[in-house]
């Protein structure tokens, strides 16, 4: 999911920039007052953690394999602001060191795999918790289906920078990474669940930053993710799902830089002001598609979760 | 797993010149790449004649820089795809291709001839958080250390397990993960107590 200079118009890079940018400030200052400087070190090698478990390879059919993204994770194990820290770390080290992601787009792909993923995820994961309950399958089932959310939320918003940009249409570009990532949201759901049931195993007495006294953060932190969360998907969602003025123009508008950013010389795309066809007619069957698949990925998560708890039942009676 | 530091130590004089100096010139000639009109061909290939030029001029080991780009090409290729089914799509398509090559290619070009640190201690002076840059500093010293030890834990026990079924394998290297964040962890707090002797502050 990581973009690539070039694909991102300059209103789009800047306009996700800033998101970025307000998000990763915010979770800064809130790792700043609650964090004891004893857990530096640990946010610092979470990260590196982070990086070195991308690199495990998890087989799917043929010969195509798929690997953890970790937000959720992340956020499950040190909590929501630290997880925006820790995964822009991630993609800061990974675009300046290894030039995977362009540096143009460093801000998009922040605002989808650093902000919205955890937080999407832990919001999902809090409001499941409050739902469902305190046991065990209850924890692994919101974990689960964080972790799929999560993922599908970063590839919308990632499909709508595209779209807003002009590289690609919002009726292909759309179908095609939410499609994509509601799959490989299943893998990722099953990685994080087994990685977080493999840890409460090798070490009981562990902590996770979700349950403690840090999982009731306050209300202002929350208002204020969920401010730049919506934000940025208005910005770049909105335009094609609703009949609104597109929001990004109309903020570059406001502000002024849009003369001076989309003016017509600077990048002369062959597709400005044009319309996403056909969006109308389909969108019933999107939003049917995108109901049976979170149904699906609810349904799954339970599965998964018994086969956990399941598993360390057993585990339990053998010893 | 072959990742390594991506510096590669010559004495040409793109290694000699400043980070900060290298840094600018690699964001001029990406946002330059990025900003041309789609069918402005000439200046994409100015720009790839300036950047290896450059190259070749520093001594620079061309077909390793070359490799290093291909290993990200892919990505930009799968990425592109999604811009063909439109009008103008072809052309679309190829422009995306030229701008995000030209763009690696700068990048990959900066990371081979610039210290990771000299990065990092530029970050720090172009006043990003003290907190991001002391995580991103802690995350590159442990980086490979962590690789490393993931590597050695898969290893063990690729070399002790018969079978290799897939849902086994999904299992075994959740585990290692898992394995990995509790040591992980555990050094953390080690570290910690080596950096307070030390007399570190926030």
């Amino acid at each position: 999911m990581h973009i690539p200079d070039g694909f991102l118009d300059p209103k789009t890079a800047i306009a996700s920039g800033v998101v970025a940018a307000t998000g990763l400030g915010m979770a800064i200052r809130q790792v700043k007052r609650t964090f004891p400087s004893s857990r530096i070190p640990q946010m610092g090698l979470a990260s590196a953690f982070v990086f070195a478990a991308q690199m495990l390879n998890f087989p799917v059919v043929g010969g195509t394999s798929g690997h953890l993204i970790g937000a959720v994770l992340v956020a499950v194990l040190l909590g929501p602001s630290a997880a925006v820290v820790v995964m822009s770390s991630v993609l800061i080290l990974q675009c300046l060191m290894f030039a995977d992601g362009g540096i143009t787009a460093l801000g998009a792909n922040i605002f989808n795999m650093a902000v919205v993923a955890p937080l999407v995820g832990y919001a999902a994961y809090r409001l499941l918790r409050r739902i469902l309950g305190t046991s065990e399958r209850a924890r692994f089932t919101a974990i689960a289906f964080a972790s799929w959310i999560s993922t599908v939320a970063a590839s919308i918003a990632c499909a709508g920078q595209l779209a807003v940009s002009g590289t690609a249409q919002w009726g292909v570009v759309f179908p095609a990474m939410a499609g994509i990532h509601m799959l490989i949201g299943i893998g990722e759901a099953t990685i994080t669940t087994f990685v977080v049931a493999a840890i409460l195993r090798l070490s009981p007495d562990i902590r996770l930053a979700s349950d403690g006294e840090q999982s009731k953060t306050g209300l202002r932190p929350l208002l204020g993710y969920g401010l730049v969360v919506s934000l940025g998907l208005v910005l770049f969602i909105s335009p094609f799902a609703s009949s609104w003025p597109d929001g990004l123009e109309k903020v570059a508008e406001v502000i002024g830089f849009s003369s001076a950013v989309s003016s017509k010389a600077v990048i002369p795309s062959p597709l400005a002001d044009y319309g996403v066809q056909g969006i109308a007619s389909s969108s019933v069957s999107t939003i049917l598609a995108g109901v049976i698949g979170t149904l699906l990925a609810f349904v799954l998560s339970f599965i998964l979760a018994r086969i956990v708890t399941h598993r360390k039942k057993e585990a339990a009676s053998h010893s | 797993m072959q990742i390594s530091d991506p510096y590669i130590d010559r004495q040409g004089f793109l290694n000699k010149l400043p980070a900060s100096f290298k840094f600018t010139f690699a964001i001029a000639a990406i946002v330059a790449a990025v900003a041309l009109p789609r069918t402005c061909w000439r200046g994409y290939a100015v720009i790839a004649t300036l950047l290896i030029g450059l190259l070749v001029s520093s001594r620079l080991p061309i077909w390793l820089i070359f490799k290093r780009v291909l290993i990200f090409e892919p990505f930009v290729l799968v990425a592109a795809m999604l811009s063909i089914m439109q009008p103008h799509g072809g052309t679309v398509f190829l422009s995306l291709i030229l701008k995000g090559t030209i763009s690696l290619l700068a990048m990959v070009t900066l990371v081979a001839s610039t210290r990771f640190l000299d990065l990092l201690n530029l970050l720090r002076r172009l006043r990003l958080p003290g907190i991001l840059v002391t995580n991103i500093s802690l995350m590159y010293r442990y980086l490979f250390l962590l690789l490393f030890e993931a590597e050695r834990m898969g290893r063990a026990r690729s070399s002790r397990v018969f079978k290799r079924e897939r849902w086994r394998i999904w299992h075994s290297n959740a585990t290692v993960i898992g394995h990995l964040f509790v040591r992980t962890s555990k050094r953390a707090e080690r570290i910690y107590a080596a950096m307070c002797a030390r007399g570190w502050k926030v």
